[in-house]
């Protein structure tokens, strides 16, 4: 079971665009409700409202500050199962818990026959596996296998959860092994590209790159914002103050 | 990487459990070794008790320990089966060597076949279990030629070491057992400096860049983290040890594992009354456990996972 299939019929995935994404967790937030309830439930957090409060998430988003200067951005960045072509986290599982599906590709757990070894989380260079500790197997991304061939669901809900929750339309779900696919397409035009080809997985979810800045000149003018309070003056301190009374 | 005391236990214990019932099975095929059924029984006993014990410990890391016998099933690709396989196939021909040379139950040439398939089976394990871990790309300390090699050889030393205890309680002559012993450690010193001088020296080739395929608009800088409290992939491949820190635990292992038990051999090839070759034999054991534990704690704790440049930058 954990032999991979010569090929796949589809190449179900994701298609997250990084120039629309605007970091506001809603597909983390909606995959984590819809999990919990569905193909991974439970999918289980740990000292909720303790200290030390933790969980099993099958999507995480991540906001990086990219380049310098005048040329520099914020990314927000989501990350979850890419569903690889040659995923390591199916072969080196003992069980055949791990396995990809020959009919659309999807990469998915056994939680009936998951031992909770994760070995296939030290496999993933994606960090997209993580294990639940009340259930004691690992959780990922199912790309919503309960609702895309839901027929008790209406057409447009037959989609994953994320990019059903996505306000801004950055997360994109389709066939990326039809070259003729809304999202082959977009994939082509806006040219795509995956995570860490080196290492060989050959995911199948892609990333659209940020469009091309043209709101700045050269980075080489690089405007000093100026400072109506220069660090350490009077006004500063007061604020400091104020912040420092008010947070106690 | 999180240092699993039960996956640390069980390569430790295991492994001097296989380097034990290598050197058994060989000398007892070679007819070094006394062919005394009480000999057999106590040296047999200990190695497949510490290779037992090694393997409930790694249970221990399963979420599921009940659904354990399910990993014998995928040996075409994953080496973590294949260790399951080879280990719990190594039983056959060491219970078969037991019941030649403690029942008598099967003919010397019998004895010595089971002996040498049970050598076989061990270091089949070994290299398993290695090979888990150097079949990871993801994880550059591990993804290295020298991994597998070094279980097999610090497995064979530390059982070396248990031989010599055994041999000097039963009173018997060990020279050739502490000499044996000596070159494995001594190789395994050898390696283990190489693997720790090619890995320091090898460049991070992995970037938060390639990472998050963001390199053409310039370098990756986390700015907000994903969660507020770390994750399981964080708890688990987010371990960092201080290089520091590391650093003195590398020399402290240098020392427990091959230093000291290399002199105390040394030692004991002199003649010396059975109580002080005692002694120095358990002193030797002692020292080389310590040194094994410390020396594959740092094996976890110094390997960094590729995932780490998601949440830090830099480079992996």
């Amino acid at each position: 079971m954990t032999s991979l299939p010569a090929a796949t019929g589809k190449k179900l995935g994701l298609v997250i665009d990084l120039d629309t994404c605007v970091g506001c967790h809603a597909c983390a937030t909606s995959c984590k409700e819809w999990n919990s309830t569905g193909y991974s439930a439970p999918l289980t957090d740990q000292d909720a409202h303790g200290r030390d409060p933790h969980g099993a998430w099958l999507n995480r988003v991540h906001s990086y500050e990219v380049g310098d200067g005048g040329q520099s951005r914020t990314v927000h960045f989501p990350r979850s199962c890419l569903h690889c072509e040659t995923p390591a986290c199916v072969t080196v599982c003992p069980t055949g818990a791990s396995y990809k599906r020959a009919d659309d590709g999807i990469v998915l757990v056994n939680p009936d026959t998951c031992i909770g070894c994760k070995l296939c989380s030290w496999a993933c260079p994606y960090g997209a596996r993580e294990y639940d500790y009340d259930d004691g197997v690992m959780k990922k991304c199912t790309l919503c296998v309960d609702r895309i061939y839901n027929e008790t669901m209406a057409p447009e809900d037959r989609v994953p959860a994320c990019v059903r929750a996505c306000p801004t339309g950055a997360r994109h779900f389709g066939d990326l092994g039809d070259p003729a696919s809304a999202v082959s397409r977009l994939v082509a035009e806006r040219e795509g590209f995956d995570l860490l080809p080196e290492l060989g997985f050959k995911p199948v979810n892609k990333y659209l790159p940020p469009r091309a800045r043209k709101d700045h000149a050269a980075p080489s003018a690089a405007r000093e914002l100026p400072i109506s309070a220069a660090p350490g003056s009077n006004v500063d301190r007061f604020f400091a103050w104020v912040d420092k009374t008010l947070s106690r | 990487m999180h240092p699993a005391y039960s996956v640390i236990v069980f390569t430790t214990a295991s492994g001097a459990g296989y380097g034990l019932l290598i050197w058994l099975s060989a000398g007892v095929a070679s007819g070094l070794l006394p062919r005394t059924p009480i000999f057999g029984a106590i040296g047999l006993g200990l190695a497949l008790g510490l290779i037992t014990t090694g393997l409930l410990s790694s249970m221990a890391h399963l979420g599921r320990p009940e659904r354990a016998w399910r990993a014998f099933s995928q040996w075409r690709t994953s080496y973590l089966s294949r260790e399951g396989i080879a280990a719990l196939a190594t039983y056959v021909p060491a219970c078969a060597l037991g019941a030649g040379w403690i029942l008598g139950a099967i003919t010397a040439n019998q004895t010595a076949a089971a002996a040498w398939l049970a050598v076989c089976c061990a270091l089949v394990t070994l290299y398993c279990t290695g090979m888990i871990y150097a079949s990871l790309p993801t994880i550059r300390a591990w993804h290295h030629p020298l991994v597998a090699p070094v279980y097999i050889v610090l497995a064979l030393a530390t059982g070396g070491v248990l031989l010599c205890v055994l041999l000097a309680a039963y009173g018997r002559d060990l020279r050739i057992a502490a000499a044996v012993t000596m070159l494995a450690l001594a190789a395994g010193w050898i390696l283990k400096a190489r693997y720790w001088t090619t890995i320091d020296s090898a460049e991070r080739t992995h970037t938060a860049q390639a990472a998050t395929g963001l390199g053409h608009l310039g370098t990756v800088r986390p700015l907000d983290p994903p969660h507020t409290q770390p994750n399981f992939v964080m708890r688990e491949m987010g371990y960092q040890v201080a290089r520091r820190h590391a650093e003195k635990l590398r020399r402290l292992s240098v020392a427990l594992l091959f230093l000291v038990p290399i002199a105390l051999l040394l030692w004991l090839l002199t003649p010396l009354p059975p109580f002080a070759q005692i002694i120095l034999a358990v002193i030797a054991l002692a020292s080389a456990t310590a040194g094994v534990l410390a020396e594959r704690w740092l094996f976890f704790a110094e390997a960094e996972h590729v995932v780490v440049l998601y949440y830090r930058g830099g480079t992996a």
